[in-house]
């Protein structure tokens, strides 16, 4: 039996508050036996910026939903370089917290951020080229690429996050059952 | 004296007279996934997450009468699959932000989502524009997590008297809406202690004054899934069908 | 004004519809005191009555301006040029479609098929159909709506609607006096009419095919209070206008048929549900009903038999799913226009949850005519399994649109010989719900045990694109689903924004599998047969002609569910910004 290969893990906070890699790490000593098992491609979790300088990624984990035109090219760097696609918690299954501004128009709000409001930009929307510019809505991830997996919760819990990855990496379908897949 | 049944995936299950397919699996203690109904109250049949199949056909079990010889399917992958789709029709259809409210752990969408292992909502959300009604200064209307079962427009009108909803627009525009010129809740006289406030099973119609009370953990579905509460659900004799019940 | 209408109507809940309409046409709009008033008046809760009003799209309950334009959107309309005239009329109006004017003097808008496909494109003004329109009738309606002419004084010949007859049989070419079928039936006695019902084998024109003396027989045989016979005139399928021209030329024929199932199940009272949309039918079916009753055709002691019947026209506002019987009869008590849970069904539990006779206009009249002539003699046309004629109701691309009439069993290329179709590649039989099939099937046949329909008969041919049709249709499924049951009201709009997005182009197969998906979920779940049949036009003509889809998709698997680059728009605008970093490529194989 040759030696299993190791599995290439990329992953990435969108439009997100890095809550579901917190969890992530919150798996604790349980890290260790993951790294036997893995090893790290673009993440901040090892501060490496850019994916796939090492071939392709098996797995791609992405939190949080798309806000903005960089979100859209990371996203999309994701999909291209990883072979499993995964929306971790419930900003990238569903936009969470950013998309309750979707029932708002982008133009009233940077207009009350930037125009009402006193002592931002002094009175101008920033039209940097450095800053990537808000899409109207904000869209879970599966709007704009496909997705393979969803792993819902805000965030989900570290038991999910190994039970998740330790069945994909053991090549069973993830199934987090009562307790674990959670909304919240 | 011999008691009718008939089979439900392989079990016999009893019924007295008047049962629907799903009163009767319930007192069977076999869960059946739902919305819309509610043990005290008449079958509706609009949510359809009861669907089964009966006798070859497709058939909302909470408003189709349970007959004797029935062969009745409920738990196969086909059904489970329908009835994970029309979840997350319902998840897109709405706002439905679990970590901000108020209900979640209790709610029965949500608990639903978990017992047939819905991981996505899978469509495109709808995102509507649904304001909440804080007029009231008891009671919370939030729009966003309406699932229309008109659970509160039937409570207010059979039980409380009231009238206090009813539904305006029609197709997806469809919504709650309440009694009053102002349409603000509180110029109606919607009381807190009215039965109304207490069936919403999403997070709609919420008390002010006390939020979050239970702690996670020890909320209604935290402990165990909502099949395990299936003694909840159990009909209660009044509530059998009666001909010419409707929408 | 408001107390009159009320008075007038007894302040009975039931009549909700006829005092909304009436309210509306003397007041303009429904407003929030107008509501609240009627609600007191029929001692109903409020919201009830918003409720109701909300529902159908004939009542606004917001000012939609002295002149309202509705465009029928029927997809034979677009093929007449609709949407360019539309546009044409907002353009002079200075109007954006579904916007009323700033001086609140106008809006424009679309509505579903208005029954004139035949004759369009077609609009009704404040509820007034007008057919035939052309460039020349929009400049000069424009002119009159900005000078205020009342719809009285604008010219008369617009008004006039066609009957277009291009084939008729026995029922469309029958010359029999008013009186001559009912006074057979009463002659021969309700058992023995009955029997004359079942022999003849009369099956119900609404498109189901019920056989109409089981449910007659099922209906009389059923205990209550009252029994009641309505009408089935709420012919909304798009494509449909039959019924339109059974009650302008034969209405007695229709009354007759009525009044003879009323002498059979024991009725006092009935309706007929008239659509909205022919509204302008109205008088001239009161003026008829007027004269059964001078001719003691109708009302008390009846042809002197002491058998009391009478006859009331309601009218609908604007709902497709109030052609489902259940739901027509909810609409008539005043509700909204939701399908009820069947078991049990009118035949027992019907209006007023008493024991109800509901059939479509042209059972009636065939009844009426069995009355006369004999089931024997009505069995000996058509096949042995569909006795009898049919009215076909011809439109699209044929030389000669209009009304057919053909005995059961006639193929469609048949059909298409007479009306002068040429290049046909597929006929839409029934509606959008119904079939769509291609030349390979043209010598099917029009017949229950084939291809049964409830009349419309709508061609294409070679020069139009299959998909615009069955967006329009899936466009009009999502406008008219009643939103009661979860599968319809969100599945139909699910599929209407996936057509949406085919045609932007940006499908792909995998939109297509969702289709599919969609399909079965609507009919597994579905509450009524709007939505069980909601994505059969996508199903047919995936089937059958899937190059019109495959044309138009992107050879990836994915593509996002929106366009990319648009949803940069307000950022755009806001910041000023158009560099390379304010777009993104929406296509990703641009994007790397």
């Amino acid at each position: 039996m040759t030696e299993a290969r190791k599995f290439r893990i990329a992953t990435a906070s969108l439009a997100g508050c890095f809550g579901c890699h917190m969890s992530f790490l919150d798996i604790d000593e349980k890290l260790l036996d993951l790294l036997q098992l893995v090893d790290f491609d673009r993440t901040p979790l090892t501060d490496i910026k850019t994916i796939g300088l090492r071939g392709p990624c098996d797995i791609g984990l992405i939190e949080g939903g798309v806000c903005n035109a960089e979100n859209v090219h990371v996203l999309r760097e994701f999909r291209a370089h990883c072979k499993i696609l995964v929306a971790m918690g419930a900003c990238a299954v569903n936009g969470g917290l950013p998309a309750q501004r979707n029932h708002l128009d982008l133009r009233d709000i940077l207009s009350e951020v930037y125009h009402t409001e006193a002592g931002l930009a002094h009175g101008g929307i920033p039209n940097d080229p450095e800053l990537p510019l808000p899409l109207n809505e904000v869209h879970p991830i599966h709007e704009v690429v496909k997705v393979d997996y969803f792993l819902p919760g805000c965030p989900p819990p570290a038991d999910a996050i190994w039970k998740f990855l330790t069945d994909l990496i053991a090549g069973r379908t993830p199934r987090l059952g009562h307790g674990l897949l959670r909304y919240d | 004296m011999n008691e009718q049944t008939f089979n439900l995936d392989g079990q016999e299950i009893p019924f007295a007279a008047g049962q629907s397919v799903m009163q009767a699996a319930l007192a069977a203690g076999v869960f059946v996934p739902h919305l819309c109904y509610h043990p005290e109250f008449r079958p509706h049949g609009s949510c359809k997450l009861c669907t089964m199949k009966i006798n070859g056909r497709p058939a909302t079990s909470c408003t189709t009468p349970a007959a004797a010889g029935m062969e009745v399917e409920s738990d196969t992958p086909e059904i489970l699959d329908t009835r994970r789709i029309l979840l997350q029709m319902l998840l897109v259809e709405g706002n439905h932000f679990c970590p901000s409210c108020e209900k979640s752990g209790h709610c029965k969408l949500q608990a639903l989502g978990y017992e047939l292992g819905v991981m996505s909502p899978h469509f495109n959300h709808f995102y509507p524009d649904r304001p909440v009604d804080a007029s009231h200064p008891d009671v919370l209307l939030d729009f966003n997590r309406c699932i229309l079962c008109e659970l509160c427009i039937r409570a207010s009108a059979e039980v409380d008297g009231k009238n206090v909803f009813a539904l305006s627009g029609r197709g997806i525009k469809k919504h709650l809406i309440v009694n009053a010129e102002s349409g603000k809740l509180g110029d109606t006289d919607f009381a807190l202690t009215d039965k109304a406030a207490q069936v919403c099973p999403v997070g709609v119609i919420l008390p002010k004054h006390k939020g979050f009370a239970v702690p996670i953990g020890q909320r209604r579905f935290d402990a165990e899934p909502i099949s395990a509460h299936v003694e909840e659900f159990k009909p209660i004799a009044a509530a059998a069908p009666r001909a010419g019940d409707k929408p | 004004m408001l107390t009159d209408i009320l008075d007038r109507h007894r302040r009975d809940g039931t009549r909700l519809m006829q005092i909304l309409r009436e309210a509306q046409e003397a007041l303009g709009w429904l407003s929030p005191a107008t509501i609240t008033a009627i609600a007191s008046g029929i001692g109903w809760p409020r919201a009830k009555v918003e409720g109701t009003a909300s529902f159908y799209s004939f009542f606004h309950t917001r000012p939609m301006g002295e002149y309202r334009v509705l465009w029928s959107d029927n997809i034979t309309d677009r093929m007449l040029g609709n949407l360019d005239l539309m546009q044409a009329m907002c353009q002079k109006l200075w109007l954006e479609p579904g916007r009323v004017s700033e001086d609140g003097l106008v809006s424009v808008d679309t509505t579903s098929c208005t029954g004139m496909c035949d004759q369009g494109p077609a609009v009704l003004v404040n509820y007034r159909a007008i057919p035939r329109m052309t460039r020349e009738r929009v400049e000069l309606m424009v002119e009159l709506i900005r000078a205020r002419k009342p719809l009285a004084d604008w010219p008369a010949d617009w008004f006039v609607i066609e009957d277009n007859i291009r084939r008729a049989d026995i029922l469309l070419g029958n010359r029999m006096a008013p009186g001559e079928a009912l006074g057979a039936a009463l002659a021969a006695g309700a058992d023995a009419m009955l029997a004359e019902i079942r022999t003849s084998q009369l099956r119900g024109r609404g498109g189901a095919g019920f056989a109409t003396g089981l449910k007659w027989e099922a209906c009389r045989q059923a205990r209550g209070t009252a029994h009641y016979v309505i009408c089935n005139a709420d012919e909304g399928e798009p494509g449909t206008f039959k019924d339109r021209v059974l009650l302008t030329r034969q209405p007695d024929l229709v009354f007759e048929g009525m009044t003879i199932a009323a002498h059979i199940i024991g009725a006092r009272r009935g309706y007929v549900y008239l659509r909205g949309e022919y509204r302008y039918l109205l008088e001239s079916l009161e003026s008829v009903l007027a004269a059964r009753r001078a001719a003691g055709l109708l009302g008390a002691d009846i042809l002197g038999k002491g058998f009391d019947f009478d006859i009331e026209i309601h009218l609908g506002a604007g709902a497709y799913v109030c052609g489902e019987e259940s739901a027509l009869i909810e609409s008539l008590e005043g509700k909204r226009g939701v399908p009820r849970n069947r078991p049990p069904y009118p035949v027992t539990h019907g209006f007023l949850n008493q024991p109800t006779v509901v059939n479509n206009v042209e059972t009636f009249a065939a009844a009426a005519l069995i009355a006369a002539r004999g089931g024997d003699w009505y069995r000996s046309f058509g096949t042995p399994r569909s006795a009898g004629t049919k009215i076909l109701s011809v439109s699209g691309d044929c030389a000669r649109p209009g009304v057919y009439e053909y005995p059961f069993g006639v193929s469609v290329r048949q059909v298409l010989a007479d009306c002068g179709a040429h290049d046909s590649q597929a006929v839409q039989i029934s509606g959008p719900s119904g079939i769509c099939i291609g030349p390979d099937e043209f010598d099917r046949r029009i017949a229950f045990e084939d291809i049964p329909t409830a009349g419309a008969f709508m061609i294409f041919d070679i020069r139009r694109d299959i998909f615009d049709v069955v967006r329009n249709f899936i466009h009009f499924f999502a406008h008219e689903s009643c939103g009661f049951c979860t599968p319809c009201r969100v599945g139909t709009t699910l599929l209407k924004n996936l057509m949406d997005k085919i045609a932007a182009g940006h499908g792909t197969r995998y939109d297509i599998d969702e289709i599919y998906q969609l399909n079965r979920v609507l009919r597994t779940a579905a509450h009524c047969g709007l939505g069980h049949t909601a994505a059969n036009p996508l199903v047919h003509t995936l089937e059958k002609f899937r190059p019109a889809y495959e044309r138009r998709l992107k050879s990836m698997e994915f593509e996002p569910a929106f366009d990319l680059d648009a949803a940069l728009s307000e950022a755009r605008q806001m910041t000023g910004r158009d560099d390379a970093g304010a777009h993104l490529a929406t296509d990703t194989e641009n994007a790397r």
